[in-house]
Parts: C-alpha cells; structure tokens; sequence
C-alpha cells in the first residue's frame, strides 16, 4: 500500500468484463429507470419571473442612496466614492443647503444630480466602502436591461431611497419636540 | 355505432348519391388528401410538445409552460416562427436538389400514410403487401437526406448525410427481419390480415421470447431508422452542427423535422400493428366476457394509445442514452443485431411451423 493523503484512493480494475456487462442491458435497463425516475421527482426550475429566489445579504446589486432616520438625504457630495470608482462611473454637482431645507437634506452640502452610469459600473461595492456618510449602500436588485443606452444613466429620482410613511412620522416627532 | 369507419362509410354513401362515380374518386382523393395533411400538421404539432415536455422531465425540468394553457400552444407559436422566417438557399448550393430534399422527405412520409390503420375498417389504401410497402417506401427517405447533405455544399452535412446513409441501409436490413418474423407468423404482408391474427391476443403475447427478441430488436432499428438519438449521427449536433440540414432554415428546415417526427410516428404504428395487434383490442384468448369489455374502448384509442406509448419508448432512449460512435453504431448492426435477428427469424419460422405459438 502506497503512501495515500485523500483516503480516497481508488485502484482501478482492469478486468475483462463479464458477459452480462458486455450485453450492456442491464446498464440500459438501470439507466431508463433513472431518466423514468426523474419524471415523478419535484422539478428543480424556478419559475422566474413570479417565483424569485432570495440573495444573499452580501449580495452588489443597484446602488442606492440612503435617507436618514427623519427622510433626509445622508450624501454630502464629498466626491470620495466618484474617486474610488474604479470604473469612473460616477459623476455629481454639489450644491449648499439653503435654509429651510433641513428637513431635504443632512449636511449642509448635498449632491443637486448624483448620476451612476449602470453600463460602466462593475458593482465592485468600492462606493459603499468610501462613503463616509453611509450613504451609498448596493442593495439586491440586480442590473435590468433596456434598449436604450440612456436608460442605463440613473440619476437621483431612480437612485434614491423612497420616502416612507416612516420617515414622515418621525420628522412630525422632531417638529413637535422642538415646539 | 358511433365510429370513423361508420362515418366514413356515411361520407361514402352521400357523395354516391348526390355524383357519378368519378366525381366520388376524385372528392374521396381531395379528402384522404386533407385528412393527411391535417393529421401532418396535428402530429408535427403534438409530438414537438410532447417531446420537449418528455425531455424536460426527465431532465427534472418543467419545460415550456408559458405559451397557451400548460404551454400546450408552444409549438403553434414555433410553427409560425418558422413560417415568418426567411427560408435561405445559399449561394454554392445545387439549388434544385437543395429545393426538392425538403419536400421528397415530407412525401415520403405522407406516401407511409397510406397503409396503416388507425381504427377499425379505417386506412387509406388496403393493401395486401402492406407491409412490403412499407419497408419499401421508408428506404427511399434516406435519398432525401443524401440529396440535402449533397446539395448543401458543406462538409457537414456531407458528412452527415454519408453517416446517414451508411446508418439507414444497414438497420433496414434488422428492421426487416424483425417484420419478417411477424410476417412468417402470419402468413400475410396485408396490415388488415396481421391485425385481424391477433384477435386472440397481441403478437407479444402469444409469440414467446423470439417475438421479444425481435420486438426489442426491431425498436433498436426504427430509432437508427427514424435518426434519433441515441443512433443521431446525421444530425449529431455537438460534431456537425447540425449534419444535413445545417445550412436550411424557415419551413425548409420545418419540413424535415416535421418528417423525422411523421417517420417517428409511422414506425411507432407499424411497431403497435405488428407486435401489439394495432387497433385490436387487449384480448386474451377466449375469455369472451372480458374481450367484450375490452371491445367496448374504441378501436381508434387503442391504435393512438399503443402508438404513442411506442413514441414515448423512444423518447425515453433519446434522453437517456448518450451517442454512440459511427463505429460502434455499425458493429452493433452488423456484428450483433443482424445475427441475432437471422437466428431469431429460424426460430421464429419454426415455431410457426410446429405451431408453438398460443
């Protein structure tokens, strides 16, 4: 017995094969009551469309851009995740918070376009990671096709978090208290 | 009672009255024409869902299920994908030749038509060499698919025509032996005769292990015959593309799938009308109380039951067993199946003369 890490090894037998083998039908026999088997067993197809299988958390799918807890959007245009683009597939203008728009946005900077070019992105997640605000998450949907080559540009209105029944609750809380 | 032999007969007998006998030929041919062409165009239909619903089953897939109830439509919706498409002929082909492959293929399947029974008293032609006819006919089918692999001017199709040929002729000769063995049986090359033999119980039944013997080896025979897997060499998609029809496209290609599943379906009936008593009922010897029961299912559903139970066979080799080599398709004709189905065919034409058979 030779020297053997796996456990594993197989000595292969190199014998004549018997008679019944060499018929080979018990060998087509046992293959048809496999293939026969197969059509009573639970089909392994999703049906797409209507049935959609979970990701995983860790999943990079489309980016989005966080609100905070009261609805206002976390992103200061900094630039930092247009910087660490590997793909350059971010651009943004930056504009100054006037006063009254508290509630709009966090900082005083915010971004007035914040366009992601889909076709470019690689979904590599760098943005996520140089966000210092935490407001750049990719979340699980996943890229979606189109014929137009101007579709693939999402601005603001398709990247944003959607404002929530929540986020209105809270900023009334905020409102009230500081009455 | 309520059946196609009786309307026929009911077609037959108003046509007399209302025309001269001529007219009646000629009205009778114009119908037979329509009945096959739309029993085509149904088959072609039936048998693509049937066989990719089979395939992805066995595959433990769902296969198609969107187009229509089930996906049932799913072919309809294919036959007018292909109708739509451009049907091409290029530019160093022998056009002629390219042009009549499609159409030779499709005639000699509906010319195949002709002698099988689908019910009771119901065929289109009564012919007392049936089954000679039969076989005689079926050989012609590979003068298409050299003539479209010629005519391509592309070396895969050549290839898989010249495979094809080789594959046809020589599985002819086991297919024909195994017919024999029925033949000598019966006395008779007439399908009425043969069906009417096993009144008393199917030829599978009666004939003992020589009649299994050549039952299994005339099923080997028609799917080299028929060019479907796991004998697909002339098409063999993953060497030659698709051997001899590569370079067709649009209805031209439709016509020769619609025949390889037509062909399917005739020597999966001329399988049931041998072996398994075509339209007769299940009837074991002289039990009459059950016989009658059994009489009661009509004559129609027992041919297309065991018919496509045949297809359904052959379907089940196609997805299980992988392709052989062109090599080892030959050996297995001539080394094994051909032997075997000559020393059958001695024991077979002694049983019938010792009257061994029930």
């Amino acid at each position: 017995m030779s020297y053997n890490l796996s456990n594993r090894k197989k000595v292969m037998e190199q014998r004549q094969m018997t008679l019944l083998e060499r018929m080979y039908l018990p060998a087509i026999f046992g293959g048809m009551a496999i293939t026969i088997k197969h059509l009573f067993k639970k089909k392994a197809t999703v049906q797409y469309p209507e049935v959609q299988r979970p990701f995983s958390p860790v999943f990079r799918g489309l980016q989005e851009l966080k609100r905070d807890e009261k609805g206002a959007e976390r992103c200061t245009a900094c630039g930092l995740c247009a910087v660490s683009c590997p793909a350059e597939a971010i651009t943004m203008v930056a504009a100054e918070r006037e006063k009254g728009e508290e509630n709009l946005y966090r900082e005083e900077k915010y971004a007035a376009t914040y366009e992601i070019n889909m076709l470019r992105c690689i979904f590599c997640g760098f943005c996520e990671e140089a966000c210092p605000k935490e407001a750049i998450f990719l979340e699980t949907i996943p890229a979606t096709a189109s014929f137009k080559r101007e579709d693939f540009i999402y601005g603001k209105d398709r990247l944003l978090q959607p404002l929530t029944a929540e986020h209105q609750q809270k900023r009334e809380q905020l409102q009230a208290a500081k009455a | 009672m309520w059946s196609i032999s009786n309307i026929a007969n009911w077609v037959n007998e108003w046509l007399g009255k209302n025309f001269s006998a001529a007219w009646v030929t000629v009205f009778e041919m114009v119908i037979a024409g329509i009945l096959v062409i739309s029993l085509f165009a149904v088959l072609g239909l039936i048998l693509v869902i049937m066989e990719r619903k089979v395939s992805a089953w066995m595959q433990i897939r769902l296969g198609p299920n969107r187009v229509g109830p089930k996906g049932l439509l799913q072919s309809a919706a294919d036959t007018v994908k292909l109708l739509v498409k451009e049907a091409m002929t290029p530019n160093g082909a022998d056009k002629f030749l390219f042009n009549l492959a499609p159409y030779l293929a499709i005639v000699v399947s509906m010319l195949l038509m002709a002698p099988i029974a689908f019910a009771k008293d119901f065929m289109l032609w009564d012919l007392n060499i049936g089954v000679l006819y039969v076989s005689a006919i079926s050989s012609v089918s590979v003068i298409s698919i050299l003539m479209a692999g010629w005519a391509s001017n592309n070396k895969y199709s050549l290839m898989g025509a010249m495979r094809s040929g080789a594959q046809i002729v020589s599985y002819e000769l086991s297919a024909g032996l195994a017919i024999l063995s029925i033949v000598v049986l019966t006395g008779s090359l007439n399908m009425n005769d043969i069906i009417r033999s096993q009144a008393d119980g199917w030829w599978i039944f009666k004939g003992h292990f020589p009649v299994w013997i050549s039952f299994i080896i005339f099923l080997i025979a028609i799917t080299a015959e028929t060019n479907r897997a796991p004998f697909d060499l002339a098409e063999a998609e993953s060497e030659l593309t698709a051997g001899f029809h590569t370079e067709y496209s649009g209805m031209k290609f439709a016509l020769f799938f619609l025949a390889e599943y037509v062909n399917v379906f005739i020597v999966c009936a001329i399988g049931a009308t041998l072996f398994l008593g075509g339209w007769m009922p299940f009837h074991i010897g002289h039990w009459e109380g059950f016989n009658h029961i059994m009489d009661f299912i009509p004559s129609s559903l027992w041919f297309f039951g065991k018919t496509f139970f045949l297809i359904f066979l052959i379907m089940w080799f196609r997805w299980t067993f992988p392709r052989l080599r062109i090599d080892q398709l030959l050996n297995l004709e001539w080394k094994y199946l051909l032997p075997i189905g000559m020393i059958n065919l001695l024991l077979v034409t002694a049983m019938a003369i010792l009257k061994w058979h029930f």
